[in-house]
């Protein structure tokens, strides 16, 4: 919190607790900023809101609203952490998990997996619908980075960290609704016949297991991994080791 | 190529009796009878009904993903097929040697495996049958039972196996399907206080676990009619032994002998497997026939596991366990023993091997170093190779340039032993069950011979794109809409 803010206070409730607020911040970056957690996944403190994913949807003056890209106002009542609302984040969880292909017992992402952190801070205790099981080969062209689609939970943080940040355009979401999928920037559609490196931005942003690095895999032991040493609602984006 | 009672010259006029599940082993299997009016037995099978295909959903992932994937093939050694995998992975990173401190870890965890698997399987799977008789009260012939009337046998089984838990806790982050191995190496090695948690408690499970030789020693000795002859059958043996030639469940080079104990091959380098064994499909089981390639699919069929390794090695390096190999040895007389509950023993001289190994692991410093990684020139093919305690268990692999899977073979203890438990159950049905009324205590001498070889049913089915194999389509009515078959030839055929 600035000098500003606390010589010129201005609050809204979350969840019956005072929140402070500055004037141009989203109801999620102020309440982060004040150590109260709403769950969340295609938000990145790092990156332009993009309030697709809608897990951190809210109810704001008893109307729903996605909590990264509305912003905060005086004296708003925002309600998050309810039965009601959590039971809405649990099922949109259980789709993404049936929609792709969520393997946590042998992906190498699991303990540094926001989806699977979430779902467990949700308690969700299994995916509920019927999977998908879409077929969705694996990009393993490039030297250093494998792409395995079927992790994908189409957040566009890697599109907008290549974009916004990179300035290369590596990644993009391609058709619509049901068929919305993450694409490569590339004549052959391949990562390997891009300018994709380890230096970009796009590669470390991931929030699931998309983007891996080769051979790195199993190295950090369990106990060690980011969720494993504190829940995703006391620390939402820790730094990963090995990532 | 099919053996005495593998298959009935006319079972159309004979009563069928079926054992399904098997109960008390790891999986699911089933085994059929067939008999004529007089009670005499025409056919035996053991049939594992489980449908994996590990095999080929393997095929097109990362490499680095195997070793974490592969061990879910089961619950009980994961650790084996975990470790295995990583043994072959090691060649595609050019670890050829790894750090002592990785190899000591690897090892450490695999001692805990055996250690936890042993006990698992006599305390709380066999016991019940050694300790009240095969054919007594069924509502009492289970670890609940041995409980009651054995509370303190019982006791020991459940803190065995919980100590082999914890070691591979500590060396793979958890109980059950870790993350411990990674190819080149071990992802951690013990702090002191992990250390110090273990070498708490090692010394009484190496108690316990001569206790437990003494146990099924002193069995043989009392029943040796019984204990010398349930199910015998003499076969050919086969284990991996040390470069010493000691026993070596974690490392070096595969040995078999003939039925008389005589040399079929040694000093055999595992990267070579597939020169010396072959694999035969039967169009009625999930589970592969493997046999010795030079005697062919008639006479090369062997036994892997506890009975096969203690007989194979030539010493244990442990002195508790040495002491009671040469016991073994002694009480076997000239020729090997081939009796299927020796496994029992052999197994709990196996478990005193473990205890004593963790022990001595924990008393070196290696297991706390902090070197946990090799590498070395990229490679594109390894085999690894590791004794599970149910035997021998291969682990085949292929790679690309873009480190995804081409390939991957997986021959597994209880496929080792395929044709070895047929054997064994036929042994049995002829002994107990022919011209008999059949009961359910004369069923379970049956099931008490498959137990022996402590059977992994549901690890044995991995293979995809070689079985027998018929899908129907049905519709919400159950009317057959269409059906896809697949011949052991491999050739497929659809009705409509």
């Amino acid at each position: 919190m600035t000098q500003d803010n606390i010589s010129n206070p201005t609050t809204f409730m979350l969840d019956n607790k005072i929140i402070p607020f500055s004037e141009g911040q989203t109801i999620i970056q102020a309440a982060m900023a004040a150590g109260e957690y709403i769950p969340h996944l295609c938000y990145n403190p790092e990156f332009k809101p993009h309030g697709s994913c809608k897990v951190c949807t809210v109810k704001a003056n008893g109307r729903q609203a996605a909590s990264c890209t509305q912003l905060a106002q005086a004296d708003m009542v925002v309600e998050s952490n309810t039965q009601q609302i959590n039971d809405e984040r649990r099922a949109l969880l259980q789709m993404l998990f049936v929609e792709g292909n969520h393997f946590c017992p042998s992906c190498e992402k699991s303990g540094n997996c926001e989806l699977q952190a979430t779902a467990y801070a949700l308690e969700m205790m299994s995916p509920h619908f019927d999977h998908f099981s879409p077929n969705r080969p694996l990009d393993a062209s490039h030297p250093e980075y494998l792409l395995d689609f079927n992790r994908c939970i189409l957040c566009s943080l890697c599109v907008r960290a290549s974009r916004d940040v990179d300035g290369k355009n590596v990644f993009a979401l391609s058709e619509r609704g049901i068929k919305t999928q993450l694409i490569v920037n590339a004549k052959s559609g391949k990562l390997g016949d891009t300018d994709f490196s380890d230096q970009d931005k796009a590669a470390h942003v991931c929030p699931v297991g998309v983007i891996i690095k080769k051979r790195v895999g199993f190295t950090i032991p369990i106990g060690e991994r980011a969720f494993d040493v504190n829940p995703i609602s006391v620390s939402p984006h820790p730094v990963k080791k090995g990532a | 190529m099919t053996f005495a009672l593998e298959t009935a010259a006319n079972p159309e006029n004979l009563r069928r009796v079926a054992i399904d599940p098997v109960s008390r082993v790891e999986g699911h299997g089933k085994v059929t009878i067939l008999l004529d009016d007089k009670n005499k037995v025409h056919q035996v099978r053991l049939h594992i009904v489980e449908f994996r295909g590990f095999e080929k959903f393997i095929q097109g992932r990362p490499y680095w993903e195997v070793p974490v994937m592969v061990q879910r093939l089961c619950g009980i050694c994961p650790v084996s097929h975990h470790l295995a995998a990583s043994k072959a992975l090691d060649a595609i990173v050019g670890a050829r040697h790894l750090t002592p401190t990785a190899e000591k870890m690897r090892r450490l965890m695999h001692y805990g495996q055996i250690l936890q698997s042993h006990a698992l399987h006599f305390f709380h799977l066999c016991s019940p049958d050694l300790l009240f008789g095969f054919d007594s009260d069924i509502a009492k012939r289970n670890i609940i039972g041995v409980a009651e009337k054995h509370p303190e046998t019982a006791k020991r089984g459940v803190l065995l196996r919980k100590f082999g838990q914890e070691v591979i806790r500590h060396t793979a982050g958890k109980r059950i399907h870790g993350t411990g191995a990674v190819p080149g190496g071990v992802n951690k090695s013990l702090s002191i206080a992990e250390r110090d948690e273990l070498l708490k408690d090692v010394y009484q499970m190496v108690a316990w676990s001569r206790d437990a030789v003494h146990l099924v020693k002193q069995m043989h000795h009392q029943t040796p009619e019984l204990y010398n002859s349930f199910g015998a059958f003499r076969a050919n043996f086969m284990s991996m032994v040390g470069f010493d030639g000691g026993l070596d469940l974690y490392h070096g080079q595969l040995r078999a002998r003939d039925e008389s104990g005589n040399i079929l091959f040694d000093g055999v380098d595992y990267q070579d497997y597939t020169q010396w064994i072959e694999e035969e499909v039967k169009n009625w089981s999930y589970m592969k026939f493997p046999y010795i390639r030079s005697l062919g699919n008639e006479k090369g069929w062997y036994r892997v596991g506890p009975l096969s390794r203690i007989q194979n090695c030539d010493f244990i390096s442990t002195p508790l366990a040495e002491i009671e190999r040469r016991d073994f040895i002694a009480y076997s007389g000239a020729m090997p023993m081939h009796a299927p509950l020796g496994y029992h023993w052999a197994r709990m001289i196996e478990m005193l091997h473990a205890a004593e190994m963790i022990k001595d692991l924990l008393h070196d410093d290696d297991i706390m170093g902090k070197e946990l990684m090799a590498s070395g020139e990229r490679g594109y093919e390894g085999v690894g190779v590791i004794e599970a305690p149910r035997g021998t268990l291969i682990h085949h692999y292929r790679v690309d340039e873009n480190d995804l899977v081409t390939m991957c073979n997986l021959i597994v203890s209880t496929t080792h032993n395929n044709q070895a438990m047929n054997e064994a159950v036929r042994k049995v049905a002829q002994q107990y069950l022919h011209g008999h009324e059949v009961t359910e205590g004369l069923l379970n001498h049956i099931e008490v011979a498959v137990r022996a070889f402590d059977p992994c049913l549901s690890c044995a089915t991995h293979a995809l794109g070689k079985m027998p194999l018929q899908v129907e389509v049905l519709n919400e009515a159950g009317e057959q809409l269409s059906q896809l078959t697949r011949s052991s030839a491999g050739v497929v055929s659809t009705a409509v």
